[in-house]
This record gives C-alpha cells, sequence and structure tokens, in this order.
C-alpha cells in the first residue's frame, strides 16, 4: 500500500484525543481494536447485522464496523472502556453483572452501549416501530425495550437477564 | 459462597468494562494478518493458484496453498488437513490464505487470488431415495447405527392407531457471537497459541495430532471464549490456517474467520429427516415405535449425527426400530451443534407423540404419563432417577395446562389465533476423566488449576466456588483457560463443569488432607496436589439423563402465517446445579435456542452452486430481542443430587431439546396447520 494511501487520523475516543495512522479503508472498528487497543468492541459480523461493535458517536449508538476511522475524525467516540466512572461502573453496567445479562460476554459492550444510546434516545421522544402514539414521549415498556435493543444480536440467549437489566435502570 | 448459591461471574465486570480479553485480543508484536480464501466450486480440482495480483502489494509477505504448506497428519476430521492436496470436497473449502502486516492488504489480498479448478460434478441434496446412502455401524457418541427390539412391522400391522409422517430440520450453524479466532506463533517445534475453544487441552491435543507433536508441545491459551455451542469443539479448518501461515512465514500469525467464512470453514449441524412411525392401542399404550433417521456427512469425512438416539429411551415399547443412514454431500463435514441428535430427533418424536396423542383423542400430557417406561426401552438398563413425570406434572401445574381445551384453531381475537402445546426434554450425563492441581501458599491463598474453559457457561464461577466450598476459605484463586494445567474434558455433552468439577473437588480434598497432616502449617515451598479422576468415571450400569418438559403458548397471525411465542416455560430435573443462576441462564438460553430454532434457523443449500446461500447475520436468521418474551425456566430441588462427582447431571443442552416440537405443537393447537419441516415459516403456516 503506498503511503498516499495511508494518513494520520486524529480520533477522539473516551474523551481522549488519539493519533493513529491508518490504512484509508480501515473501519473505526479494526481502529479501536487493532491500533488503539481498546478491544473492548467486539467484531460479531462486519457488516452491521450483528450489533457487537456497537459504539456511541456524538452520543448516538453506531455500527462501528460500518464507520470508516477517516470518517470518525472529529467526532466523539465512546466505547464501553468509557462507560465506567474511573472504577464505579455505569448503572447498567452494575444492572447487566446483577441480572446476569450475559453468558459469553461477546455481545456485552454492544448491549451496553446500545442501551446507552437507546435510553438517551427514549428520553428524546424518538418513536420505534412499536410505539403506539408519536405524538408523545414513548412509555418504555418490556415491548419498547425489546424493540430498540434488536439490534443487537445475543446468541447465548442472555435476552431476558439484558431486558431486567435494562428496565432496572431506566425505572430508578 | 457455599456452591448453588447464586454467586454472580467472577468475570462480570471484566466482561461489562471490556477488559475481558479473548483469543485475538492479545497484543502480539510483528504479527501477521491471515484472510483465508474459499472453493468457489463444490467440487473439482484446483489447478492453479494465481498470488500474482496479490503479492504485489508490498503489505502482502505470503499466499499459501496447497503448494507450499507443510504437511499435515491426520487429526480429527479430515476438513482440518488444509491445503494438503488440490482436490476441492466442498464450496468455501480453504484453497489459499494471504498473509499481510495489515488487516486490509490481507483482506485485499485474498480478494486478488485468482484460483482456476477443473470442476466435477456435485451432489447437495439431501434424497432418501439417493442410491448411496450408507447404513454406519455407530453414530456420533458411541450410539448403534441401528438397534431392532421386537417386531415392529408386526406391531405397526396390528395396531389399533398409526401416526405414519415425515420431520426434517434443515442445516443450522451454531454462529456463536465470536467467530473463530486464533492467534499462532511457532516458537521452535513448540506451537503456542491464543485460541477461542471448547477446551484448551483437546485443542492442544487436535493440533498437536495435525502436527505430529505431543500435545505438551501445544500451548494453548483460552481466557475467554465468545460462545461455541458445539463449533469450537476441536481445531476448525479456520483455525488450523493460522497455524500453517506461522509455520510458512515464520512469524506471529492472526485470523479471525469472517461470519460468511464460518459457514464453511467451521462446522454446522447436518439437515435430517426422520420418518417415524408410533403405532398404540385404543387406550393409548404404544405398542411400536419406528425411527428411520437420514442426515449427511461430507465426503471427506464421516460423522454421523445421532439422530435416533433419544428414541432409545424416550417411552416405553415393546418393539422398537431405529436406524441411521447417511448421504455423503459435496458439503463441509457437519459436527456437533447444541445437543447434537437429540435436538432434531426430539423435535420429530415429540411432534410425532402430539399427533398420536390427536389421532387417539388423549391428553398429550397423559399419553407421555402413559407411556413413561420403568426401565430403558432400548437397552433394559435401570434408570438412575428418571423425572419425566415430575417435570411434565410440575410444568403443567405453573403453566395451566389441564383447563386446555384440545380443539385446533378454536381460539381467535381479532387477527390472531391462540395456542398452546407441550414437549419433552431430555440429554444424557456425560462425564469426563481429567486432572486438577490445588496449591497452598503460606500467605494463607489456594490456587486451583484445571485446564477448563468458560464459554459463557459459567464454569469459573463454578469451579472456584466448588474449590472454596471444599477447601472452606474463599482466599481462593481459580485459573483455567490454559492446556498447561494437563488432560481435561471438554466444554461439550454437557459435561464440563461437572468433570472439571469432580477433578477441581478431589486435588482439593486431598490437599485438606495433607494441610491436616502437617497440622494445618504450610511449609515454605507450599503444598500442592495432583489429581486425576480417570479411573473415577460412570460403570455402564445404569441409563443416566437429565429431563425437562416444554410449555409454550403461541399467537398466530391468521392473515400473514406469523408466529409470535408468547410463553414459553421449562421445567428440568437435572440434580444439583453448583451454581443455581448460572444454571438457570443456560436453561435460559437453551430455551431460547429452541425459539430461534422452531422460527427462523435455516442454511438454505443451492442445489446448482452447492452453495450456503444465506452464509451472514441479515439472513441466517437467529431469535433476536423481540423474539423472546414469557420465558420461565424452573429446576426440580433434591433430584438426582449424587449422579456425577460434583453431583448433579449436565445443564447446557438440555433446553434446547424439545423446545421446537412445543412451538410447533402450539402452532398446530392454534391453527390446525402441522408444520412438520422446521423452520416454522410463514408460508408453511399459511400453506394448509
Amino acid at each position: 500500500m503506498t503511503d498516499q494511501l495511508r494518513g494520520d487520523v486524529v480520533l477522539r475516543v473516551n474523551g481522549e484525543d488519539r493519533v493513529v495512522n491508518l490504512d484509508n479503508r480501515s473501519t473505526l472498528l479494526d481502529a479501536l481494536r487493532e491500533h488503539l487497543r481498546l478491544t473492548g468492541t467486539k467484531k460479531g459480523c462486519d457488516h452491521g447485522q450483528c450489533g457487537a461493535c456497537t459504539v456511541l458517536v456524538d452520543g448516538e449508538r453506531a455500527n462501528s464496523c460500518l464507520l470508516l476511522a477517516v470518517a470518525a475524525e472529529g467526532r466523539e467516540v465512546t466505547t464501553v472502556e468509557g462507560l465506567a466512572d474511573g472504577d464505579e461502573l455505569h448503572p447498567l453496567q452494575r444492572a447487566f453483572i446483577a441480572h446476569d445479562g450475559f453468558q459469553c460476554g461477546y455481545c456485552t459492550p454492544g448491549q451496553l452501549c446500545s442501551a446507552v444510546g437507546m435510553l438517551a434516545e427514549v428520553a428524546d421522544g424518538v418513536p420505534s416501530w412499536v410505539t403506539a402514539d408519536l405524538t408523545t414521549t414513548p412509555d418504555l415498556d418490556d415491548d419498547e425495550i425489546r424493540e430498540r435493543m434488536s439490534g443487537n444480536l445475543c446468541r447465548c440467549g442472555a435476552y431476558a437477564g439484558i431486558l431486567a437489566a435494562i428496565r432496572e435502570v431506566a425505572d430508578g | 459462597m457455599t456452591a448453588g448459591s447464586g454467586l454472580s461471574r467472577l468475570e462480570g465486570r471484566d466482561k461489562v468494562t471490556g477488559a475481558a480479553r479473548y483469543a485475538y485480543e492479545y497484543p502480539v508484536e510483528d504479527v501477521l494478518y491471515v484472510c483465508p480464501v474459499g472453493a468457489t466450486v463444490a467440487s473439482g480440482t484446483v489447478t492453479e493458484v494465481d498470488g500474482t495480483a496479490a503479492l504485489a502489494d508490498p503489505e502482502v509477505v505470503a499466499v499459501v496453498d496447497h503448494t507450499n504448506a507443510p504437511r499435515l497428519l491426520p487429526a480429527v476430521t479430515a476438513d482440518e488437513l488444509v491445503f494438503q492436496s488440490p482436490s476441492v470436497a466442498y464450496r468455501g473449502q480453504p484453497v489459499a490464505a494471504v498473509v499481510a502486516t495489515t488487516l486490509e492488504a490481507a483482506q485485499e489480498g485474498a480478494a486478488q487470488v485468482l484460483v482456476r479448478y477443473v470442476e466435477h460434478p456435485h451432489r447437495v441434496a439431501l434424497d432418501p431415495d439417493d442410491p448411496d446412502l450408507e447404513q454406519p455401524e455407530t453414530t456420533n457418541a458411541g450410539f448403534p447405527g441401528t438397534s431392532v427390539k421386537g417386531d415392529v412391522d408386526a406391531a405397526l400391522a396390528d395396531a389399533d392407531v398409526v401416526v405414519d409422517h415425515v420431520y426434517t430440520t434443515p442445516p443450522q450453524h451454531n454462529n456463536p457471537m465470536e467467530t473463530v479466532a486464533i492467534i499462532a506463533r511457532w516458537d521452535g517445534d513448540r506451537l503456542l497459541l491464543h485460541d477461542s475453544n471448547q477446551g484448551p487441552w483437546a485443542a492442544a491435543t487436535g493440533f498437536g495430532m495435525l502436527w505430529g507433536i505431543p500435545p505438551e508441545q501445544v500451548s494453548v491459551v483460552t481466557e475467554h471464549v465468545g460462545g461455541g455451542f458445539g463449533s469450537k469443539v476441536w481445531p476448525t479448518a479456520g483455525a488450523v490456517v493460522a497455524s500453517v501461515a506461522a509455520r510458512v512465514t515464520g512469524r506471529p500469525c492472526k485470523l479471525m474467520l469472517t461470519r460468511q467464512q464460518m459457514f464453511t470453514m467451521a462446522p454446522a449441524r447436518t439437515a435430517t429427516r426422520s420418518h417415524l412411525r408410533l403405532g398404540a392401542r385404543r387406550d393409548g399404550t404404544m405398542t411400536a415405535i419406528d425411527h428411520d433417521t437420514l442426515q449427511y456427512s461430507s465426503v471427506i469425512h464421516e460423522f454421523v449425527e445421532q439422530t435416533g438416539s433419544a428414541t432409545r429411551t424416550m417411552y416405553a415399547s415393546d418393539n422398537l426400530r431405529i436406524r441411521h443412514r447417511l448421504a455423503r454431500l459435496n458439503l463441509p463435514t457437519p459436527r456437533v451443534m447444541r445437543a447434537p441428535g437429540k435436538t432434531p430427533g426430539m423435535f420429530a418424536v415429540e411432534s410425532a407423540m402430539d399427533e398420536l396423542a390427536y389421532a387417539l383423542g388423549l391428553d398429550p400430557l397423559e399419553l407421555r404419563l402413559r407411556n413413561e417406561p420403568s426401565t430403558d426401552p432400548a437397552s433394559g438398563l435401570p434408570f438412575d432417577g428418571r423425572h419425566l413425570v415430575d417435570c411434565l406434572q410440575v410444568g403443567a401445574d405453573k403453566f395451566g395446562w389441564t383447563a386446555r381445551d384440545p380443539t385446533p384453531a378454536a381460539r381467535r381475537r381479532g387477527r390472531w389465533l391462540f395456542g398452546t402445546g407441550l414437549a419433552s426434554a431430555m440429554y444424557p450425563v456425560y462425564q469426563q476423566g481429567g486432572k486438577a492441581t490445588a496449591r497452598a501458599e503460606p500467605d494463607g491463598t489456594f490456587h486451583v488449576s484445571v485446564a477448563a474453559v468458560d464459554i459463557g457457561t459459567g464454569a469459573r464461577t463454578a469451579l472456584w466456588q466448588e474449590a472454596a466450598s471444599v477447601l472452606g476459605v474463599r482466599s481462593v484463586v481459580i485459573h483455567i483457560g490454559r492446556s498447561a494445567y494437563g488432560r481435561s474434558s471438554l466444554a461439550g455433552g454437557s459435561a464440563g463443569t461437572a468433570s472439571w468439577g469432580g477433578a477441581v473437588r478431589k486435588a482439593c480434598a486431598e490437599l485438606r488432607r495433607l494441610l491436616a497432616e502437617h497440622g494445618g502449617a504450610v511449609p515454605r515451598d507450599g503444598l500442592e496436589v495432583t489429581a486425576d479422576t480417570a479411573a473415577d468415571q460412570l460403570p455402564p450400569d445404569k441409563a443416566r439423563h437429565s429431563y425437562g418438559a416444554h410449555f409454550c403458548a403461541v399467537r398466530v397471525d391468521a392473515d400473514t402465517g406469523q408466529v409470535r411465542v408468547d410463553r414459553l416455560l421449562g421445567v428440568f430435573a437435572h440434580g444439583h446445579a453448583l451454581n443455581a443462576r448460572t444454571a438457570h441462564s443456560q436453561l435460559l438460553g437453551g430455551m431460547v435456542m429452541g425459539v430461534s430454532m422452531a422460527l427462523h434457523e435455516q442454511t438454505v443449500i443451492d442445489p446448482r452452486l452447492g452453495l450456503f446461500v444465506n452464509h451472514d447475520l441479515a439472513q441466517y436468521h437467529i431469535a433476536t430481542h423481540a423474539d423472546i418474551r414469557g420465558l420461565e425456566a424452573h429446576s426440580l430441588e433434591r433430584a438426582d443430587d449424587d449422579v456425577t462427582l460434583v453431583g448433579g447431571k449436565g445443564i447446557g443442552e438440555l433446553g434446547i431439546v424439545g423446545s421446537a416440537a412445543a412451538v410447533a405443537n402450539a402452532v398446530f393447537h392454534a391453527t390446525g396447520v402441522r408444520v412438520r419441516d422446521l423452520p416454522i415459516t410463514l408460508e408453511r403456516v399459511r400453506a394448509a
């Protein structure tokens, strides 16, 4: 690969600017995993079909396998490593442990980032496929959570625990 | 601290913070990336692998194929013998690999490799009239291919009622969320692996066989695994490619199969066809059970799914015949997927039992109670705890089964038709011998090591509990995930935790005795005991199984045929669980996979191309969060607490067995449409 197909990219990840020299074809997912050693974000399909690579980009959930790293420049990326406040786990992280919302743990970082983004979407009044009334803030019942979290596959089948964990945090 | 108290997972914090490290995630200096190239014909011979275009990229280090790969020795299946000949046995079989300094260059290079073939005719259709069907002597897990008791044909001719139907299940892919992932390095004749597998000792053994070195010369580290479900029990073709690339280049090589490659470079479950004939007297006594099964294997290796094996033990009948036939197709060698044999076979048996209940005008629960055997129907052995009736009765009570009106297609509200169904579950008890080491340090800490692996089962936590319970202290560090800890069981056959736990218990008990001999004082060099349970295994004097019962409520859209599972309740008898919390999650996970199998999962084969058409997660559908509601798993207490070395029986596979039949039986009750071919798609529900 010739030099003009590589370049320095500044990625702002978990509040920190990181300069990394990348092949222009690198996805954000591969930049995180292979270059920044932030391996919490997982590769499950590399095609936006499973949600394991979900991160927050400017606060919104995104499949990092479908984003070129160069396109993430200037944006605020939050990965699972950035959810906790120092040693203090994010309430969703605590709830996932308490409700056994995972088994193998491979989809878990994506589930967590997705849940954080999802709760923000609900707070912003974003409707889903199962929202009955589009004119008011959605009522986050179990069907809403299931629908909104269906982009994150879990082959171990930990959905019941994931639901209980999100339910607990959403209900405060 | 007591075993079974439901302690949360020891690695929980690591898994929710992203700190848990999976095989592909270890930083290795000077590492190369490997991307395999799969065959684009279903049968043929490679005449040329042209890597010129790929090698023009200075980031590409090597193109490996059958002309420059080192020789491998036969191991577990022929699929692992990658790059050993120009023969192509199935589409997607690895024919080359590109090794590069970046992932992007390896992937681009793989797309540029030009492979030429002479193409041969191929066969990929599972056809009961195939003249070349084989009748294997034995199946996977050592069951007889054919077993006959009494005179089935005469009994069927004399029966008052006969049901005679064919049930099919499609090829299914395990699809763990983490694909096959490995980092391979050679240090002289030692092979060092970070590998995603279902048993580091099995990986060391499998790779050792391939490379002609003892397992002790293969160092496998497997700290965390992103699911397996059978696909990572033995080295896969994909994983072997990485070890070959490392040998050829002399550098560390990392490989992670793409989701698409997982469909051919890692194993799957065979398609199955079950021809079931059940005969009964008018009073519901079954007089004949005939289960004729068909499955496929590849043309390069014999693997026989034990589809009829559950039928040997489920229901009483004086006349019982179970047959396995095998087609050899141009497809990857299928191997185990969660509850091999039991899962597809019990879909057939439990569907047919529902049909027989309707034919007799009997409640399907009552039919099962009337045919409860006193000894194992095929072998005549006594049961070591048989609690199927308990599971059925407790489940019926919890579910509210007794109020059910059996009339099909009689409950409609708006567009929705409602129905309920039940099915039984069973899974055999397996236990393997192996080693564990317990060590006491002068500072009061204990270290317990066993070559176990936690693929999500909760094994790490359960083993810590077992060690802490036997030693009577909390200051225990559990070490798993390394082949260096010695010969050990797989996470397979639902035997992992019982097998490892037995060795851990033995080592800890012996260490405790040794400590007592030292008056409780630990010498400066510590005290260490290695125990081996090879001689402590279950004698073949009894029929040992876990049992369960599924009760399912569905709604079916009368217009579209869409099936929604509203409720799936399982009651299970597996005896003592080392950790009730993670055991519960295992049972739920099996049931989710059962719903997934019932409604979604099928790998579609294009007969012209010999291609798994839907080879990704957008097209191979698995249950999503929105598919799962109303899930309940209950475990019977105080049953079979003294079977394996740690007490209870296996849990990991039990939850999937029978669950798809419970869904199909509920769909019949809702709609009057009997779907005998999985998955239960809209068009199959609407076909009637």
